[in-house]
C-alpha cells in the first residue's frame, strides 16, 4: 500500500473531503504520482472502521475532478499530477513569506492576527471553493 | 431502488403494551443502517419481526419482498446476531464452524475459518472461554459464512470494551466492503456510527421518530440561536421546530428547514449526526409528566 488514510476525530470535515483532501496532498508532495494505485476500498473501509461506501464517495470525486480512475475488478488508479512546476519555486515563496511574517511580527501582530489576515486574503482572492476545501 | 425491507404500520405487542407500533419504513439496499434509541424503545422487537422470530400484531413487515415468518427459504438470506451473542457457550467455534455447515444451505467454510485465523481465535477453546470481543468475531463471522444479503445485528458492540468495538467495527466495515451486504444494526452508542452509518432510524417509545439517508437528514436540519422572542414566529425557511431550548433571551432550535434561506435574524449551523439523534430522542412530554408524578414543578 502506497499511502494511508488517517482520519482526524475533531475535524467536523467530512470524513469522504478527509480522504480527497489526503490524495491530493499526497499528490502536490510527490507522494503519489499517475500510475499509483490508490488502497482497495475493503482496505480503507477495514482499517479505518468507515462505511465502504464513503471510501467509494471520495474515489468517485477524485474521478470527478480527472485525478484518478476505476478500473473495474482492478482499483482505482492516480491518472493526474498535483505535482506542479509552481511548487518548485515554493522555496523561494516561503523565504518571502518568512520576511513577510517577521514584518508583521516588528509591528506587533500576534500569531492569531496574522493567520486571521491570511485567512481574509485568501478568501478576497481564490474562488470560494479553494478556501473553502482547504479549511 | 432495491429495496431490502419494507415494514408498513408494523406493530407488535406484548401483554397489553405495544412494543412497537404504526412502523413504517424503507430500507434500500447496500446501506448500512442504524436502528437508534434508547433500551425498551422496540429495536429488537423490530429485528426479530425482520427476521421472522415473532409474528405482527398489525400491519406487515417484507424482506427482500417476502414475508419473513416462518419463511425458512428467505431465512437463508439474512444473517442475525443477537443481542449478547448467544452461541453454544460449551462449543468451541470449530465445532461452531462445522454445525454452522450442516444447518445452512449456503455455507462459506473457508471465508469463516480464514476470518478467524486472521482474529487470531483459538479453534478448540469453547466460545464461552473467549473474551467479550472475541465471542463477538466468532458471532459475526458465523453469520457472514451463509453469505447473506441482509445482515441484521442487535446491540453488537454494547458490552464490547472500546478496543474491542472498534476491531468489530474494523471487521464489520471489512466484510460490507467485500460482499455488499445491506446491514441493519441496533445501538445507543452513538459515537462511531456517523462514520459507519449512511442510514438512520430512530426509534422512541415504540415509534418511529426519524428514519432516511444520513446525508439528507443532516441537510435537513439545521440549529438556530436567536433572541427569544424571535422564537414565538414562524421562522421562514423553517418546516418544522423539531427540539427548543429557552432562556430568558435566547432561544436555541434544532430544525427540520424547508430548503429556503432561514430567517437572517438567526444564527444557523450544521447538526452532527449525534445532534440530530439527541433532539429526536428527546421527549419532552415524558418529562412533563414525570414531573407530574413526583409532584415538583416542570
Amino acid at each position: 500500500m502506497l499511502i494511508e488514510f488517517v482520519l482526524d476525530g475533531r475535524s467536523k470535515v467530512n470524513t469522504y473531503v478527509q480522504l480527497v483532501q489526503q490524495v491530493k496532498q499526497a499528490l502536490r508532495v510527490g507522494l503519489l504520482a499517475p500510475g499509483d494505485q490508490l488502497p482497495k476500498v475493503r482496505e480503507v473501509a477495514q482499517s479505518l472502521a468507515i462505511n465502504p461506501n464513503t471510501v467509494l464517495k471520495a474515489y468517485r470525486e477524485l474521478e470527478i475532478e480527472g485525478l484518478a480512475e476505476g478500473r473495474p475488478g482492478v482499483g482505482t488508479f492516480i491518472t493526474a499530477s498535483l505535482h506542479r512546476e509552481a511548487l518548485v519555486n515554493q522555496a523561494e515563496l516561503r523565504a518571502e513569506l518568512v520576511d513577510w511574517v517577521r514584518r508583521a511580527q516588528a509591528v506587533g501582530l500576534t500569531a492569531e492576527e496574522v493567520t486571521a489576515l491570511v485567512a481574509t486574503t485568501m478568501r478576497a482572492t481564490f474562488p470560494a471553493s479553494v478556501t473553502k476545501e482547504s479549511a | 431502488m432495491e429495496l431490502v425491507l419494507e415494514a408498513d404500520g408494523l406493530g407488535r405487542r406484548y401483554g397489553g403494551t405495544w412494543a412497537l407500533r404504526e412502523c413504517s419504513l424503507r430500507l434500500p439496499a447496500g446501506r448500512v443502517a442504524a436502528l437508534v434509541g434508547p433500551n425498551g424503545a422496540g429495536k429488537s422487537t423490530l429485528l426479530h419481526l425482520a427476521v421472522g422470530l415473532s409474528r405482527p400484531d398489525a400491519g406487515e413487515v417484507r424482506v427482500f419482498g417476502h414475508v419473513p415468518y416462518g419463511n425458512t427459504e428467505l431465512l437463508a438470506e439474512i444473517g442475525f446476531v443477537a443481542q449478547d451473542t448467544p452461541i453454544y457457550r460449551d462449543l468451541t467455534p470449530e465445532e461452531l464452524v462445522i454445525m454452522g455447515g450442516k444447518l445452512n444451505r449456503r455455507w462459506d467454510a473457508t471465508l469463516v475459518r480464514t476470518r478467524l485465523a486472521q482474529l487470531g481465535i483459538p479453534p478448540g477453546r469453547p466460545v464461552g472461554k473467549l473474551s467479550g470481543g472475541q465471542r463477538a468475531q466468532v458471532a459475526l463471522a458465523l453469520a457472514l459464512a451463509k453469505r447473506p444479503r441482509l445482515l441484521l445485528l442487535d446491540e453488537p458492540v454494547a458490552s464490547l470494551d472500546p478496543l474491542a468495538r472498534r476491531e468489530f467495527m474494523q471487521s464489520l466495515m471489512g466484510s460490507v466492503a467485500e460482499s455488499g451486504t445491506t446491514v441493519l444494526l441496533s445501538s445507543h452508542i452513538l459515537g462511531d456510527l456517523e462514520r459507519v452509518c449512511d442510514y438512520l432510524i430512530v426509534l422512541h417509545s415504540a415509534e418511529v421518530k426519524l428514519a432516511g439517508p444520513v446525508e439528507e437528514l443532516l441537510e435537513g436540519h439545521r440549529q438556530l440561536s436567536g433572541p427569544r422572542a424571535a422564537g414565538a414566529r414562524p421562522i421562514a425557511g423553517v418546516a418544522a421546530v423539531v427540539r427548543a431550548s429557552h432562556t430568558d433571551r435566547q432561544s436555541t432550535l434544532l430544525v427540520r428547514a424547508d430548503g429556503d434561506p432561514i430567517d437572517p435574524e438567526w444564527t444557523v449551523r450544521d447538526v452532527t449526526l449525534e445532534d440530530l439523534i439527541l433532539a429526536y430522542l428527546t421527549d419532552d412530554t415524558v418529562t412533563r409528566a414525570s414531573h407530574e408524578a413526583w409532584g415538583v414543578p416542570a
